[in-house]
């Protein structure tokens, strides 16, 4: 069952209410069916084909740009190990190895128990923190080897629930526009004239 | 070891010394991030002075604070705001929260630490410029920041600061916050547009698309960065005077800047502009403190990976973006990163380059074909698979790429000139060029490392496999 969830098309309407333009919502509603199912299915992308009014091929060919978006069952823990250069001035490639001696993979594959995918990663934003690493895209700072084995223990044993939500969910929270504030998204070929705020002298020559 | 910094909620931010802070004022309190804490100190007070006066005013106002853009290219606020085509409608506002330049982070800890901040540098600037709707773009890869954002939105829409009618007036703008998925190209404004109209991020060509006269849906859009518009609540509450008061005549207020790598206190600081050297930045006791103990410095990247490195000869500029540029670089997007002596620069230079040639959104061929070029040949020259071919191949590749001469630092100890800022280059974006600025700066600073690496002796490779008959038979 990978199509939408009802509860996951409401959300998914509200979502593309706030866009101009339907296809606008394709990213942000991938990555709600990626935090439906733990990755991006075939049947999840033909749905959000319908909702935007596109064609299931131009879902994936937007999707399949974009490194956050897995097109195969991936482990509920994704740990993906910075190795751009400030963090690999301070070590990436040896907290790399280690990783991938511990959990018994190579970079880019998934424990046989399908807990934990192991990825090489670009730059996240934390270099003075380094060497990072992000489970589910939350930074864990200035990671010795000892602290990754940790961190491991940790997730497999349940301890970090509260903190790490399963891959996929991007926010744990998402943003609600309340009705009776909302301006609403008109297209832009249905606006005519300047926002009531603005003075109107600019509009004439 | 956990994460250093001045508070354990701002990883990496310190703010000891005596430095101005616009921008970072609030990261002291635990609860920044909260519209409590928003208001207790000064918060929607700006943009509640910004609705008493006319759009043209505040747009004026900001102009003549000469807030510079703070996303790498520097270019004024205010004027970018000006160059909307006269009677088009609706304008759009787009927020580049796409930061992941190598070396970058500031915008991160200002979505996460002062997310009402910047929603009022938004609402500022929708009033000032007549943008009807905001999008707030922020990078996948930060769900803390789309949390305390979204958190953020819903309590300033419940207070009536977005949304129809705010503060009561004829001023009505919805604040959308999306989620980017992960591709450094989209921090490019026009794939940034792209991309968020449902496409593939791939960069738009200028001209035509400057966003401000055909950008999102093909309307006027004003992309700005967050740490830009996170200046423009200080801007409209204590007046464009207050802020050119800090800072240089040619760059007012502060910037923040990250600095990371071989030093004893990597961190990221709010500095004003112009006030400090690269010396003071690495060794100063407020900022660094020197490098690791026992080393000496190597070589610095001075404005995130895609600027070409410095020397210690270099240290005594000024950070600033003209002194920089003069002297061989660019301060891009406020990230120094630094190598002692330690360091292996072909190895060090290949992190840059397989990070641009992997980011390579595929559009333009110098970039998609070059940039997995200089990866390979970088990569086996590392692994001690270098022929002496490699190295002119390189500069071969580069040059399709960036033609004519390539900005490099000044090196008393190999005898070169600067060579300024910046260069040409046959690509849409700078991605392309990126990938051969950190490998041309370490072959140009550091020839011997190349030179020593590559031992092996090129072949031909055109040797026929057996003899061709010829003729037929």
């Amino acid at each position: 069952m990978s199509r939408l969830t009802d509860q996951n098309v409401a959300i998914a309407r509200e979502i593309v209410a706030r866009y101009p333009k339907k296809k606008s919502a394709l990213i942000p509603l991938v990555h709600l069916s990626q935090q439906q199912n733990g990755y991006v299915t075939e049947d999840a992308m033909r749905h959000v084909a319908e909702l935007i009014d596109v064609t299931p091929a131009e879902v994936y060919g937007t999707a399949s740009f974009y490194e956050m978006f897995r097109f195969e069952p991936t482990g509920k823990y994704l740990i993906n190990i910075c190795g751009t250069m400030s963090c690999a001035l301070m070590g990436a490639d040896d907290l790399m190895h280690h990783a991938e001696a511990r959990l018994g993979v190579k970079a880019g594959s998934t424990t046989d128990d399908g807990l934990i995918t192991l990825q090489h990663a670009e730059c996240q934003a934390a270099c003075t923190e380094a060497p990072t690493l992000q489970v589910n895209y939350r930074h864990r700072f200035r990671v010795t080897p000892t602290e990754f084995d940790d961190l491991v223990d940790d997730l497999r044993a349940g301890r970090l629930d509260d903190e790490i939500p399963p891959h996929g969910t991007l926010g744990r929270n998402r943003q609600r526009i309340p009705a009776d504030r909302a301006v609403g998204a008109v297209p832009p070929d249905e606006v005519d004239g300047a926002p009531a705020w603005v003075t109107i002298q600019e509009d004439q020559p | 070891m956990t994460a250093q910094g001045s508070y354990p909620w701002a990883a990496g931010f310190y703010d000891d010394g005596d430095r101005p802070q616009i921008v970072t004022s609030r990261f002291r309190y635990e609860d920044s991030h909260t519209l409590e804490r928003y208001h207790a100190t000064g918060g929607y007070e700006g943009l509640r002075r910004a609705l008493e006066r006319t759009p043209d005013d505040v747009h004026t106002e900001v102009r003549n604070s000469t807030l510079l853009g703070r996303g790498g290219a520097g270019f004024p606020a205010g004027v970018k705001w000006g160059f909307t085509p006269q009677g088009v409608w609706p304008r759009y506002l787009v927020v580049n929260g796409d930061e992941s330049e190598p070396g970058t982070y500031k915008d991160r800890l200002l979505m996460e630490c002062d997310p009402h901040q910047l929603i009022e540098g938004c609402l500022i600037a929708c009033y000032a410029a007549g943008l009807s709707r905001c999008f707030l773009y922020i990078r996948g890869e930060m769900p803390l920041a789309h949390e305390r954002v979204a958190k953020a939105l819903d309590d300033a829409y419940a207070h009536g600061y977005i949304g129809t009618n705010i503060l009561g007036t004829d001023f009505s703008v919805d604040i959308v916050l999306h989620w980017g998925a992960g591709a450094y190209v989209v921090g490019e404004e026009t794939a940034l547009i792209e991309s968020l109209e449902g496409e593939r991020g791939m960069p738009r060509l200028k001209p035509p698309y400057f966003p401000a006269a055909i950008g999102l849906y093909g309307q006027p859009t004003i992309v700005n960065n967050v740490e830009t518009l996170s200046n423009l609540p200080f801007i409209a509450l204590n007046g464009s005077a207050a802020y050119t008061a800090i800072g240089t005549e040619t760059s007012p207020g502060t910037r923040m800047i990250a600095v990371s790598g071989h030093v004893k206190r990597p961190g990221v600081y709010e500095i004003v502009n112009g006030s400090t050297t690269f010396r003071d930045l690495l060794y100063g006791d407020e900022f660094c403190q020197g490098m690791r103990e026992g080393h000496e410095l190597k070589c610095f990247v001075p404005g995130g990976g895609s600027a070409p490195w410095f020397l210690p000869d270099q240290l005594d500029i000024p950070f600033e973006g003209r002194a920089a540029g003069s002297a061989g670089s660019m301060l891009g997007s406020g990230a120094v990163m630094v190598m002692d002596d330690t360091t292996d620069i072909p190895a060090a230079a290949l992190t840059l380059v397989k990070f641009y040639a992997h980011e390579s959104c595929g559009k333009c061929v110098p970039c998609r074909e070059g940039g997995t070029w200089l990866y390979r040949i970088v990569e086996r020259i590392v692994a001690g698979n270098g022929t002496d071919a490699d190295l002119a191949t390189i500069r071969e590749v580069g040059e399709s790429i960036c033609p004519g001469n390539m900005p490099h630092a000044a090196s008393e100890r190999l005898g070169l000139e600067a060579v300024p800022f910046p260069y040409k280059m046959t690509t849409i974006c700078f991605v392309g060029p990126s990938a051969y600025v950190p490998i041309h700066s370490a072959m140009t600073l550091f020839p011997e490392e190349f030179e020593a690496r590559v031992t092996k002796r090129a072949v031909r490779t055109t040797i026929p496999v057996a003899a061709v008959p010829v003729g037929g038979d």
